[in-house]
């Protein structure tokens, strides 16, 4: 199965989460990630700009009808629903607040699933509401690959918990088994 | 619960051909969403079903058109982008003694009244003729009343002033019965009318045109389209706006114009693209 995309939900403790993720992951890593994080206290943070130094791989906003690259790191901009479309380019809306977020991590879930599906591998991590937990579902019953963050490992376990409450994803685990993971799914990819 | 591809064309299709409203080219995936609460609204899991209902109750299509737009709107939203917009933007009007402004997808108003506000301020409503358009006929018939919920205006206060707004905020409305009803004369210049983006013709020319988080509910085609349908409305060194995350860059039309300011989507029509214009309006592929 070759993994095309890596959708990433997480809220409170992401930014931490997210860096140290990256970090672990190896610098020829191929496959496009797209984070979808909420950002409670500040709604127009860039995070393209606060991760970009911080990360050996490109990072963008997701910024609407952008085509998706490999080897690319995004972002959600605050504000918005982030979805992504057949063609594999960005697209946006401003549809009403999902679990209170927008962007939600269902919305783009749910987006992904539904363009990528046995294509995708989604990963849920540290997190203090269920936004996210039916998203990871649908990736499942689209053939794609779940992964949790262990609500142990997680600074916030809503979230991860609210996953394993819903469904049994196909891998339960630290960040750092998560990144392991990751790269055996790259290493197994066919990724253009 | 996943749309069905086959029964979604045959929707839109229904829907284009009785009711002239053509959601054919809109983005797949946040409409997608909105076909699914459509769905749940009323109460089927067959988009071919509630068409064939559609179809016999035509009346019905007045509830289902607000579901397949998305209406969110703020005022001021994006402050800086009306900060910029005196900055670059103003001192142009300025030159004029008469001018004309789109505002297209102004849903329930809030842009308008915001663009009114920093005009009256500049001392150049007087001079101003705006048309405000959009699909949805029941947002119109709001953003003309120019009444909004009490509160609303506390993001209207906080956007006000990061705008670059210089009197206060309240000078402009009355509060009563928990409604905030905004000063009538703020309205008087704005034309309000149904104007479609996928179907409709050029019908002004424009020296500003705002189109603020319309384009994203639209496939790179429709983009496309209404891109020449800007071009075409735009008097010599018109300026566009659009929303702060869409962009031109994805689209031919954008060697037509230069970029004012990159982050904010201000841009403006070349001075050279007076060809492209006619070729355009007589349905010449530039
Ligand atoms: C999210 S609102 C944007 C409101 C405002 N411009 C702003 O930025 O706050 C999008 C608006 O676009 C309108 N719209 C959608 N499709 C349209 C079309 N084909 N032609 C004209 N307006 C359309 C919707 O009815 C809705 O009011």
């Amino acid at each position: 199965m070759s993994i095309r995309l890596i959708a990433i939900g997480t809220s409170a403790g992401g930014v931490t989460a997210i860096q140290r993720l990256m970090a672990l992951l190896p610098k020829d890593f191929r496959i496009p990630l797209v984070v979808v994080q909420h950002l409670p206290s500040n709604p127009g943070i860039n995070l393209s700009l606060v991760f970009g130094s911080a990360m050996h791989f490109p990072v963008f906003e997701a910024v609407d009808k952008l085509a998706i690259e490999a080897g690319t790191v995004y972002f959600a901009p605050p504000g918005y629903h982030l979805l992504v479309e057949k063609d594999q380019t960005f697209s946006l809306s401003q549809d009403e607040p999902v679990h209170f977020s927008r962007p939600s991590i269902d919305v783009f879930f749910e987006a992904a699933a539904n363009a990528y599906g046995t294509h995708l591998c989604g990963v849920l991590l540290t997190g203090a509401n269920a936004d996210g937990a039916e998203g990871l579902r649908l990736i499942a019953q689209q053939g794609g690959v779940t992964l949790v963050q262990d609500p142990l490992d997680a600074e916030v376990n809503a979230m991860p918990r609210a996953a394993l409450a819903l469904f049994q994803p196909h891998f339960v685990g630290s960040l750092t088994q998560i990144a392991h993971k990751l790269t055996e799914l790259a290493r197994g990819s066919d990724v253009c | 619960m996943s749309i069905d591809p086959i029964e979604r064309h045959l929707f839109l299709e229904g829907i284009f051909l009785r009711f002239g409203h053509d959601f054919r080219l809109y983005a797949e995936a946040s409409l997608n969403r909105r076909l699914n609460s459509l769905l749940t609204r009323f109460q089927t899991d067959s988009l071919l079903k509630l068409l064939q209902r559609i179809l016999e109750t035509p009346a019905l299509f007045r509830d289902v058109l607000p579901f397949l737009t998305i209406n969110t709107s703020e005022f001021f939203r994006d402050p800086t982008f009306f900060r910029a917009l005196r900055e670059n933007v103003v001192p142009v009007l300025k030159t004029y003694s008469k001018f004309t402004i789109w505002v297209a997808g102004c849903s329930t108003g809030e842009e308008v009244l915001s663009l009114a506000i920093l005009l009256k301020e500049e001392n150049l409503l007087k001079r101003a003729i705006i048309h405000a358009t959009d699909i949805n006929a029941q947002a119109i018939k709001r953003a003309s009343e120019g009444i909004y919920e009490l509160s609303t205006m506390q993001t209207y206060n906080r956007n006000y002033t990061s705008a670059g707004g210089t009197k206060n905020p309240s000078d402009y409305y009355t509060a009563e019965y928990g409604l905030a009803r905004f000063d009538p004369a703020l309205l008087e210049n704005v034309v309000f009318s149904e104007h479609n983006l996928a179907t409709d013709a050029a019908f002004v020319e424009a020296h500003l045109i705002l189109c603020r988080n319309v384009l994203i509910y639209f496939n790179r085609d429709l983009q496309d389209r209404v891109f020449d349908l800007f071009t075409s409305s735009l008097a010599y060194k018109g300026f566009l706006g659009i929303g702060s995350k869409e962009s031109m860059r994805f689209s031919p039309s954008a060697t037509h114009y230069e970029t004012i300011d990159q982050d904010l989507k201000i841009y403006a029509l070349r001075s050279d693209s007076a060809t492209v214009r006619n070729q355009i309006n007589r349905g010449v592929q530039p």
